[in-house]
């Protein structure tokens, strides 16, 4: 190829170059790479719940699990998250059709492979994929005060509410 | 004057009283309401205690769920610092004077006295123990 005298190269290829790199990023956000979970984005769920704990992500549990954990929020883990049916309703639309094995489904793939939706688990934490995880994660970090509950995710994943758990 | 005026005259001048401010907005009606359920309860009732409020947020109770046994477990010590739930949500200030935005929502308000009342106390709160500790947040 034959380049006029004065051609700028280097911006053009400086540019070139974080044009690839952004479609990498961009690319895995997509493809779903393990790390990245997209967070809630309706105003009504983020509210109601993620007051008491990070609004997990949908894609992090099958569409039964949800429909499972909105039919009972009176006893909700023990706390009472109770909601007018109407907002319970529009939440568990959204949890649904998000869920893992839904329009969530990949981002998903790894997290829930070996996951039952039948058994329609209530935990994320409780997971397989989960637990191998978190399994080298020592005892006294989970007791320690900053983190109290595998639930904390926030604690050692600090972008966990935009959605990533590269640690 | 038929009694229902009466009752919501005397809720509109407990609602001043305690707010201060000439403008009712959805704050002093609900104040008002609970001053109004808490005179029927009791009629000796005689208006909000901002120290009896202080009592409810400070006391440990330990009469509901054992790892929040006072209002302080989650929404900290000092009202117009943040708290933290036990699973680790950031809560923002209670004082009016930080969250100057809190306590418009009637159906919000209800909805956590509830929920946090059966955590502390394991029971709801009365009309009176809510206008108290409201009053107590809208002083600090
Ligand atoms: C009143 C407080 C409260 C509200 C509101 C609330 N939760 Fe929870 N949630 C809890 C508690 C407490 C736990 C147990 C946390 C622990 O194990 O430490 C929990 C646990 C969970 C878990 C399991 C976490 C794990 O261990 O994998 C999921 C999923 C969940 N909540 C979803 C929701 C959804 C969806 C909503 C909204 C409809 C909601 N929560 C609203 C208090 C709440
Ligand atoms: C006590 C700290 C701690 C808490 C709390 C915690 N994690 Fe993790 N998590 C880790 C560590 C450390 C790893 C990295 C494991 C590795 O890279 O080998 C990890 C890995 C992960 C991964 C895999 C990421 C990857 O690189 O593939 C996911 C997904 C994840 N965590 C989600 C969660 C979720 C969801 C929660 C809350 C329900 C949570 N974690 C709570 C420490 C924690
Ligand atoms: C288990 C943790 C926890 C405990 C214990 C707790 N709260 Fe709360 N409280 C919350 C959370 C979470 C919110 C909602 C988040 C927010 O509004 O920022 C909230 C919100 C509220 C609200 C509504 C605020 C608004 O803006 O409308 C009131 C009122 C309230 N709490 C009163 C109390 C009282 C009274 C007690 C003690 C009897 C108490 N809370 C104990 C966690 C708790």
């Amino acid at each position: 190829m034959k380049l006029p005298r004065n051609f700028p190269l280097r911006p053009f290829a400086l540019g070139l170059v974080a044009v690839a790199f952004s479609a990498i990023l961009f690319g895995r956000a997509q493809a779903g790479g393990s790390h990245y979970f997209p967070p809630v984005a309706d105003p009504l769920v983020k509210e109601e719940c993620g007051s008491c704990h990070l609004a997990f992500a949908p894609s992090m549990l099958p569409a039964s699990s949800w429909q499972r954990m909105m039919a009972n929020l009176k006893d909700h883990f023990g706390d009472d998250a109770s909601l007018e049916p109407d907002v319970a309703a529009k939440i568990a639309d959204y949890l649904v059709s998000n869920a893992g094995d839904r329009g969530g489904q990949r981002y998903s793939d790894k997290l829930l492979r070996g996951v039952s939706a039948g058994n329609a688990p209530l935990r994320i934490t409780e997971l397989p994929k989960w637990v191998r995880e978190h399994r080298k994660v020592p005892d006294w970090e989970w007791k320690h005060k900053e983190v109290r509950t595998r639930a904390n995710c926030t604690a050692c994943h600090v972008d966990a509410a935009k959605g990533y758990y590269d640690e | 004057m038929n009694p229902l005026t009466l009752s919501h005259v005397l809720a509109a001048v407990l609602a001043l009283s305690v707010s201060g401010a000439g403008i009712a907005g959805p704050r002093e009606d609900q104040l008002a309401a609970y001053a109004a359920a808490a005179k029927a309860a009791n009629p000796a009732f005689a208006g909000f205690s901002a120290a009896r409020g202080k009592t409810l947020h400070t006391q440990s109770f330990g009469l509901g769920k054992p790892d929040t046994p006072a209002c302080t477990s989650c929404h900290g010590n000092d009202p117009r610092g943040a708290g933290r739930t036990p699973a680790g949500k950031t809560v923002e200030a209670m004082a009016l004077s930080v969250s100057p935005t809190r306590y418009v929502d009637p159906a919000k308000v209800e909805k956590w006295f509830k929920r946090n009342c059966n955590e502390v106390l394991g029971r709801e709160c009365n009309a009176q123990e809510k206008g108290d500790w409201l009053t107590f947040m809208a002083g600090q």
